[in-house]
């Protein structure tokens, strides 16, 4: 005798993470390395600052608002960074989801003693406020896209197929935790599903931009940095 | 048959109170999720039982259900329980062996026709029936010829119920649950590596009583496989804090954090291990500092692994993972090689202009 | 030759690079570059969102320069760019985008939209969808020497003027200066005054200068139009009559784009550096002032205000020097909002300004740098960019306000202590 759900969740756990993986993991290698080999002509202008050491710190100092733009667009930057810290909370801070990382890269079994670095898990309250606060945000963020004639302009399809896989495991994840409804194998299984969509879509989306907005940054902070200016 | 003397005697004889039956029978009630009303219902009708037969067949198992019901510790009223019914073929408890312990199935089979109690533990092999024999009959013709006449079926441990680990990958006897043969009789699935006593019995007092209980979608009594381990699990709150043992002998595995990182199945798993306990309620497995295996689930052997978290991924993804980036960096410099090969092409076909170059 | 649409794209393929791919991967259209828009925030038209302005050098990029992009392509699920794409695009490429950067500045993932207008504007001209203006002043500059025509006799008149005035000898084509001065036709058209400046304040710090019969014209029509060969032939004539005099430095004067042009895309233009230096004429005069080289008397006590240029300050990194040159002169210099780095472009840089299409769209987009005068009120305003300067004075008197504008050089030179 079977047990459907606990069939879904091997199967989610097994062949779907594999297939997530390989597609997460060609694809964004893929996206990267097309980048970085296209790459670009030497600059022949003498640098009046520094171009690298401004592209390094342009990738960290872009993430603080220029003063001002705030009050233009204040639901997504608020939106912006409640979502992308409570999910980075949520996914980076649950025990469980350590477990995977730790898993997936063997920190405990692979790595030197010294590099075998493994952070805290937050506690309930902390996963579940930011898990909240992050599907809020996307709420938020979402009513702004549809409303706003700039973000309705500009979206497209992949805009709103990229909300809802963001949506999916943070709301399955707080489902399958708090056990709402549905039982809980079946929502595990559904929550590692989600995030394994999400993952596949990563390549083809702008969700690339978790990994590409280092080079955007750099190279943003790199090209002013040249001149000396600011960035 | 000489005719067996009723519970409250039998009571009497191992020095057990009225008080303490009704005890019993109080916990018992709770444990059925019944209301408390009932507990003298419950007294009443144990106390009155029509002692049926009960035929208890063993096939692939490995006699830990029935060492957990009887050996656990005496006396206890959960054997009395037993007593309380006829248990008139039991392979391994039975005095008669050969062809008089099967004259005596075959007795109480033609007895009470239609009536008795089929209880099973041991999974059936059907990928060669000859490969699990009881006086050269297999169990799945005996399987089959005891359930005819049954009322209902109780199967008892995961392997009755689930193929347990006979079933377990690569499943060398084709071994299958009481479900997957018998589909026109009741079937009580009471799954466990070993299932806790005190629940074997509250299903059997359940039977005696009430008759079938309500059962969940894997056949199982739901008032015993309701809630996960997890929901009511001492060492929930050191999940809830985000407190984790990393190992078995580090710090958080002697301050009793939560086992979940070393593989606990207690999310997933459904059974009253962490209220019930075992051994006269004195612990249960997570207590005694070991992640919970999940084994009142189909397929436990199979899930995973039993020190695999439950988050982490089961199949051989590093492999793959590693393999998906070396495809991706060939893959991405092909696709570079393409585009600078068609900006070389572009670059080729600039042609100079100058200022009076830029209308149509 | 004439321009065609093969022509375009294939100008817009050379312009792709890491920079540009990187930046199209991490657009995650959250549409913030449009609230740094002066052309969006001041109409709310949403098709003014500069990364909007971008899509067909993005559909290029996917559909060349991605090989998931180029697989789809092979399904015909990209859609080709057209004549019609372009010619929708222009009034985005050309009308609505000064190339001020204040998207650049803005956007959360670090794209430099700017610097891809730049490009766009690459395929655009090269397929003959540039305005004709700009086209205009490219051929009377590569014909003529300057984007307002032949200009050697009004140089020869302002320099005679400035000689008569400060009675310094401005000896032109002199080899061996320290250095060689541009001028932007802006300034050799309307604002001479700043001849006579450079002329007080160069001999009071002891500078040897010259200008250049060859190579005297600053502005790049080039860099506006986004044509690298007209670009390149227009930035050679200075590098050659540079390098000719043996100059030690170039200055480049208050002129916004023509700092770009010299300083930073010249050098990749003619594919190596300059056998020069170029600095920008107010970076040179801090830097005269922290030496102690220039000194000046008195300071003007009405109210001043100062209009940052945008291509010397945020996209030039000269922001700094400009103030602290304020304060030696003026003794009330008050800034607007958003001064510094964000400040708001005075909308006609970036060959906007020349465009007659965008005549409506420019006043339009004026009542953002209307509104925060008006909020300072001051008696002048100070700039360093002769077309900054040129359109702040167009733009006051079309919305009836009245304020002086002047030249950062020449407000020094007022106020130089050349005793």
């Amino acid at each position: 005798m079977n047990n459907p759900y606990f069939d879904l969740l091997m199967w989610a756990r097994g062949p779907g993470f594999d297939i997530a993986l390989i597609i997460f993991a060609a694809g964004m290698v893929i996206r990267v390395v097309e980048i970085l080999v296209l790459g670009r002509k030497s600059d022949k202008a003498p640098a009046k600052g520094s171009p690298v050491g401004q592209g390094i710190r342009t990738v960290f100092s872009r993430s603080i608002p220029r003063k001002g733009l705030i009050n233009y667009a204040p639901v997504t930057y608020l939106g912006g960074y409640i979502f992308h810290l409570g999910f980075f909370i949520a996914l980076f801070f649950f025990g469980p989801h350590l477990s995977l990382f730790d898993s997936i890269f063997g920190f405990s079994h692979w790595w030197p003693e010294a590099l075998s670095f493994q952070w805290p898990s937050f506690g309930r309250v902390i996963i579940e406020s930011a898990t909240a606060l992050a599907i809020l945000a996307l709420i938020a963020l979402m009513y702004s896209r549809l409303t706003d004639p700039v973000r309705r302009a500009i979206s497209t399809f992949d805009d709103y197929l990229v909300w809802l896989l963001c949506v999916l495991p943070l709301a399955s994840g707080y489902v399958a935790v708090n056990k709402l409804f549905g039982d809980p194998t079946l929502m595990l299984a559904l929550h590692i599903l989600s995030v394994e969509l999400l993952m596949i879509a990563f390549p083809f989306t702008k969700l690339t931009h978790a990994v590409t907005f280092v080079l955007s940054r750099y190279y943003n902070g790199a090209i002013q940095g040249r001149k000396g200016a600011e960035s | 048959m000489a005719p067996k003397p009723m519970l409250p005697e039998l009571m009497q004889a191992h020095g057990i109170s009225r008080r303490g039956f009704l005890k019993y029978c109080a916990s018992l009630t709770s444990l059925m999720a019944l209301p408390p009303l009932m507990a003298p219902r419950v007294a009443h009708a144990l106390e009155t039982a029509a002692r049926p037969s009960v035929i208890w067949l063993s096939f692939q198992e490995c006699t830990g259900c029935t060492e957990s019901l009887t050996r656990s510790h005496s006396p206890t009223i959960e054997d009395l329980i037993f007593n309380a019914v006829s248990l008139d073929y039991h392979h391994t408890l039975q005095a008669a062996s050969g062809h008089a312990a099967e004259a005596a199935r075959e007795q109480a089979m033609k007895d009470h026709w239609g009536k008795y109690l089929l209880v099973v533990d041991g999974s059936i092999p059907v990928g060669n029936p000859g490969f699990s024999c009881i006086a050269g009959i297999s169990n799945l013709d005996m399987l089959k010829e005891t359930a005819a006449g049954a009322a209902a079926i109780v199967s008892v441990g995961t392997c009755a119920a689930f193929g347990g680990i006979p079933h377990a990958d690569p499943n060398p006897t084709g071994a299958v649950a009481v479900s997957e043969i018998i589909t026109d009789k009741p079937i009580i699935n009471v799954p466990g590596c070993p299932p806790i006593p005190v629940v074997m019995s509250g299903v059997l007092a359940h039977f005696l009583t009430f008759g079938i209980p309500a059962l969940d979608e894997l056949g199982r009594p739901k008032a015993f496989y309701g809630e996960t381990i997890h929901d009511r699990c001492y060492r929930r709150p050191f999940y809830d804090k985000g407190l984790f043992a990393e190992g078995f002998d580090d710090e958080g595995a002697r301050e009793g954090w939560c086992l979940y990182k070393l593989g606990c199945k207690g999310p997933t798993t459904k059974s009253v291990c962490a209220t019930v306990k075992w051994n006269n309620g004195t612990s249960f497995p997570i207590e005694a500092g070991h992640p919970c295996l999940g084994c009142t689930e189909p397929d436990f052997w199979d899930n995973g692994g039993f020190y695999k978290p439950l988050s982490v991924p089961a199949g051989d993804y590093r492999k793959y993972g590693l393999a998906a980036i070396g495809a991706g960096a060939v893959a991405g410099v092909a696709g570079a090689a393409l585009a600078r090969a068609g900006k070389a092409r572009a670059a080729a076909a600039h042609e100079n202009v100058d200022a009076h170059d830029l209308e149509k | 030759m004439t321009a065609t649409l093969e022509r375009g794209l294939n100008a817009l393929r050379e312009q792709i690079d890491a920079p540009v791919a990187s930046f199209f991967s991490s657009c995650v259209s959250c549409g913030l570059c449009a609230e740094a828009c002066i052309f969006y925030r001041e109409t709310e038209d949403p098709k003014y969102t500069p990364i909007r302005k971008l899509d067909l050098l993005r559909r290029i990029w996917k559909s060349e320069y991605t090989l998931f992009g180029r697989i789809a392509n092979m399904f015909g699920l990209m859609p080709k760019v057209t004549e019609a794409d372009l010619t929708a695009w222009e009034e985005l490429v050309y009308d609505s985008c000064t190339m001020c950067g204040r998207c650049t500045l803005v956007c959360p993932v670090g794209n430099d939209l700017t610097m891809m207008i730049r490009k766009m504007r690459e395929g655009m001209s090269a397929a003959g969808h540039a305005p004709t203006e700009l086209v205009g002043a490219a051929g009377r500059h590569a014909d003529f020497g300057s984007p307002m025509g032949e200009l050697h006799p009004a140089l020869h008149a302002q320099i005679k003027h400035a000689e008569k005035e400060t009675g310094i000898p401005i000896e032109m084509d002199k080899a061996g200066a320290d250095y060689m001065v541009l001028l932007s036709a802006q300034e050799i058209a309307e604002y001479p005054d700043v001849l006579a400046a450079m002329s007080r304040i160069f001999k009071k710090a002891g500078i040897t200068w010259t200008i250049s019969n060859d190579g005297f014209e600053a502005t790049n029509v080039g860099i506006q139009l986004g044509n690298r060969d007209v670009a390149r032939t227009l930035v050679t004539r200075v590098v050659e009559a540079a390098e000719k005099l043996g100059v030690k430095g170039v200055i480049s004067p208050e002129c916004g784009h023509a700092y770009q042009a010299l300083r930073w895309e010249g050098p990749n233009l003619i594919g190596r550096p300059y056998k020069f230096e170029v600095v920008h004429i107010i970076e040179l005069l801090d830097h005269l002032r922290a030496e102690g080289k220039l000194k000046t008397k008195g300071k003007d006590t009405t109210k001043v205000t100062f209009h940052d240029p945008c291509q010397i300050n945020r996209r030039g990194g000269i922001n700094r020097e400009p103030r602290n040159l304020m304060h030696m002169v003026a003794s009330n210099f008050v800034e607007t909002d958003d001064a510094g780095t964000m400040n708001w472009c005075c909308s006609g840089g970036g060959g906007v300004g020349a465009n007659e299409r965008a005549t409506d769209l420019r006043f339009k987009a004026f009542n953002r740098k209307k509104a925060q005068f008006e909020k300072v009120a001051p008696d002048k305003i100070v700039t360093m960019c002769a077309y900054c300067h040129h359109t702040l004075e167009e733009q006051l008197e079309e919305h009836n306000m009245d304020i002086e504008v002047q030249g950062l050089t020449e407000l020094i030179g007022e106020y130089l202590d050349d005793e």
